[in-house]
């Protein structure tokens, strides 16, 4: 299927007007470019995941279990018993609609079943038929209704249009926090195994080979001393990769997507070029080579198991701590369940800086620190001699990726990192970041091509926020904290803001750093050459 | 078509009271069954909505973070927005139950020149926080009726509502107050129109049934009193457990305690729990706290998990090949 998708010129002009018909009435239409294909089979069958079958959503017939509706139901009574989140998530809305127009989907596509409240109202009109008195007995008067197969459909098209961001927990006055809906959602979808394959094949990858990309361990190997050459020819030093090394101090964990993908890539070789610089006795893992889980896309059982074997890998290895690099959804899942699902870590010891003896006194539970962190506490106590000059050719702000921002708090430290690497730094508008950052339109699983037109038009938002300081400030890259916002910021500005590209933060860090023994270097890590100094610019 | 609905309902209360108005007899169903039997609903009601909460576990530590947390010791904590610890989450939660904290942060959003813009969109927190906190005042207003000798703190309180001294009697600040912003949530609802798109009968009724509430009180105040004597014998019958039928009460009194009492009844069961729900909301009244200690899960059970002597099992020989160094030769 060939998708086309509107021009940037004909996206923009958004209608905010509801359909005439009540949303109850309104079916879903799985237009081209706005849904993402079916979870194959051989993925289920391999993680064990109920339904395995050859369908797509567009496709009259599901082939759904005879009894999916009992599944659901009961699916649903178990988790109103186990999530408190859950039940009072279903109970508390009040419809004020603050959420509505803070959610990057509808801002970008207008349809109100992207309202953060509507979109809950989907499972809540079911939650009320069957869990509530008024549902029972007034049905649609009380907003209950039947589930249906075209409920069904429903669900899978508008719980796979969230992102799980959290921006509008943000501004609910009840903190209801959409992502949580979806999460459950997606969690009863999967019961009866409709699922998407954007997102159950790099978990099926993940649970076999250990990352997403299903890199078999010499692949990995590979591709980290390709970069190890590449750092050599642009810096002339000469680094080593430690893989699977016991006896290893720390164990390095990051999403595959920084070792296998453009301009992730880039960040990676910043990770090896600091780690070498300051001595850091550390390794990578290929049995958890991956920081990233889809898992938390599909339910908390299976962000469990493919979490599982960070925590394996270091007491294998015999670790004293974890670092994890820049990742979004993976550090949610490092901070907020981790230690819940796997700990406790009682085989590691609280992370301390080997370099700078700072004891990490905020993860001295789950014991795994970030990188932005580690760097940042590095800069503080003068251990990194940097030359922020070798970026001035670079003008960039920086997008707050949802999940260390809304789900970790994470905001001063990779400002403060990026604010000593480089001289150029603006920041986007106010309501566009830090808590109130706006989604890349891709997290959550929703990042792959046929889903090409709602990524494009969720970040939307955040790409207008980007053109903003690019036409005020000359802005020509974007830096952020996340292996999914490098791969789709790049073709969410290629599509909105052409001119502008994406870079980690610690490709940043690797631009300016000055190593020991490095020749005269004229380029940045891209092969880009560094601005000439003008007197007047020189440090 | 729910608006419809739900003005229907109301007005159906209305007969009802009126109805209970002309026949005598029935008195003490409408001054001691009903207004009673609504409190104890309301009560237990409650404490049940509560409980179907509070039991339920809270498996994982999920926070929404809007501000910086506790990290390095330089860096400056947003001790309300990202609390670390219980004493600031009690903190967070004090703005968020007092002065809306969350709600202020509404924006409206708009195109313009093909960009979205978000202009600031104060009037929601404004009008929802001057309705709660006027029908606050008019509640503690009304603890007049129920203890004798009046407290000196409602007495107080009552001065101080009708500070300005406006007519005869005295205008309440919080009866204007509770009517202006009710209306403009009313007109909110029914003038925007994703709002009106999203409404239920049920969020209509509240809002409506809580402004006949109002109007009708004031109406008594200003226009139709009442004997204020006989409804404070009947009051304090209530609780003192001495049931007292008031003599003759005219039938706006009747609509008046009507709607009161089935607010009453139904709030336990409708989103008006908001009240006591947002307390056990877990991403406003959790720390943000989870790497520094570990949060527990009371049903946390094993999962099927892929170990490493399976995955070096499936590689072993392109490990070797690849010089990985390996558990097992």
């Amino acid at each position: 299927m060939s998708i086309k998708i509107p021009k940037p010129e004909e996206m923009i002009r958004v209608s905010y007007k509801p359909p005439r018909t009540p949303w109850m009435d309104t079916p879903v239409d799985f237009r081209p470019g706005t849904w993402s294909y079916s979870g194959a089979a051989k993925n289920l069958i391999y993680l064990d995941l109920p339904n395995p079958r050859a369908w797509q959503p567009y496709e009259e017939d599901w082939k759904l279990p005879e009894n999916w509706k009992d599944i659901i139901i009961e699916g649903m009574r178990e988790r109103l018993g186990k999530y408190r989140s859950f039940k009072l998530f279903m109970d508390l809305c009040v419809r004020c609609g603050a959420c509505a127009d803070k959610c990057h989907f509808y801002m970008g596509s207008g349809d109100p079943k992207n309202m953060p409240v509507l979109r809950a109202e989907l499972l809540r009109s079911v939650y009320r038929r069957y869990f509530t008195e008024s549902g029972r007995r007034f049905g649609r008067l009380a907003g209950a209704r039947d589930l249906t197969v075209n409920v069904l459909k429903e669900w899978f098209y508008y719980f796979y249009q969230c992102t799980e961001c959290r921006r509008c927990s943000v501004y609910c006055p009840y903190g209801i926090d959409q992502a949580e809906i979806t999460i459950m959602g997606r969690e009863l979808l999967n019961l009866v195994g409709c699922n998407i394959n954007w997102v159950i094949e790099p978990v099926a990858n993940s649970f076999r080979t250990g990352n997403h990309l299903g890199i078999q361990p010499g692949g990995v190997k590979d591709m980290l001393e390709f970069l190890a050459e590449d750092i050599e020819e642009r810096t002339g030093v000469k680094l080593e990769v430690p893989i699977n090394k016991k006896g290893a101090d720390i164990l390095f964990i990051t999403p595959s997507g920084d070792y296998f993908a453009d301009p992730g890539t880039y960040t990676c070789m910043g990770y090896m070029m600091l780690f070498h610089e300051i001595g850091l006795n550390y390794t990578f893992s290929t049995y958890a080579s991956e920081g990233g889980n889809f898992g938390l896309f599909t339910s908390h059982e299976m962000v469990k198991r493919l979490n599982n074997k960070i925590y394996a890998e270091a007491k294998r290895l015999g670790v004293k701590w974890i670092l994890g690099g820049e990742c979004g959804h993976m550090w949610r899942v490092i901070h907020e369940y981790m230690d819940t699902m796997n700990g406790p870590a009682d085989f590691l010891e609280e992370p301390v800086s080997p370099i700078t003896g700072t004891l990490f006194e905020n993860a001295r539970s789950t014991k795994m620190v970030h990188i932005a962190e580690f760097t940042a506490d590095l800069i503080k106590h003068g251990k990194l001699k940097l030359d922020p000059a070798r970026n001035d050719h670079l003008r960039i702000t920086f997008h707050d990726s949802c999940n260390p921002a809304r789900g970790m708090g994470l905001f001063e430290e990779p400002r403060y990192v990026i604010k000593n690497s480089v001289r150029h730094f603006y920041e986007m508008p106010e309501d566009t970041i830090r808590e109130k950052t706006l989604c890349c339109g891709g997290g959550a699983g929703l990042g792959n091509d046929e889903n090409i037109e709602m990524r494009m038009r969720g970040g939307m938002p955040r790409a207008m926020a980007v053109k903003h300081v690019k036409e005020k400030h000359g802005v020509n890259r974007i830096a952020c904290m996340c292996a999914i916002d490098r791969s789709t910021l790049t073709s969410l500005m290629e599509y909105w803001v052409p001119g502008v590209t994406v870079t980690g933060v610690h490709e940043l860090v690797a631009n300016a750093l000055v190593m020991k023994g490095e020749k005269d270097r004229t380029t940045d890590l891209r092969g880009e050459p560094f601005k000439e100094k003008t007197d007047d610019e020189a440090l | 078509m729910n608006m419809v609905f739900s003005l229907l309902a109301i007005v159906i209360l209305i007969f009802i009271a009126m109805g209970g108005a002309a026949i005598a007899g029935l008195k003490p169903v409408f001054f001691v069954v009903i207004p009673c039997g609504a409190f104890a609903v309301f009560v237990a009601g409650f404490i049940h909505r509560i409980l179907s909460w509070g039991r339920l576990p809270v498996p994982f530590s999920i926070p929404t973070t809007c501000g910086q947390a506790k990290s390095l010791p330089w860096i400056k904590c947003d001790y309300l927005e990202s609390p670390p610890c219980t004493a600031t989450v009690i903190g967070r939660m004090a703005l968020e139950v007092l002065l809306f904290r969350s709600l202020f942060r509404n924006t409206r959003l708009y195109l313009y020149d093909e960009r979205p813009v978000y202009s600031s969109a104060k009037w929601l927190w404004f009008f929802a926080l001057l309705f709660h906190w006027s029908l606050l005042v008019i509640i503690l207003r009304h603890m007049r009726f129920f203890i004798e000798p009046v407290a000196p703190l409602i007495n107080g309180l009552a001065a101080i509502d009708g500070f300005f001294d406006i007519a005869i009697p005295t205008i309440f600040l919080s009866d204007a107050a509770i009517v202006l912003a009710l209306t403009f949530l009313f007109l909110r609802r029914v003038v925007v129109r994703e709002l009106r798109y999203i409404s239920l009968l049920t969020d209509y009724f509240a809002v409506v049934l809580i402004l006949c509430v109002a109007i009708t009180g004031i109406l008594m105040r200003h226009f139709f009193p009442v004997d204020i004597e006989e409804v404070k014998t009947m009051a304090l019958g209530w609780v003192t457990f001495a049931p007292y039928v008031p003599k003759e009460m005219s039938a706006l009194f009747y609509i008046h305690l009507l709607f009161v009492s089935v607010l009453l009844a139904w709030f336990p069961f409708s989103k008006l729990m908001h009240m006591g729900g947002v307390f056990l909301s877990p991403t406003r009244n959790m720390a943000n706290d989870s790497r520094m200690s570990r949060h527990f899960n009371p049903w946390n059970a094993p999962v099927k998990v892929h170990t490493y002597e399976e995955y070096e099992d499936e590689y072993r020989d392109k490990m070797k090949a690849a010089g990985l160094p390996l558990d097992k030769e």
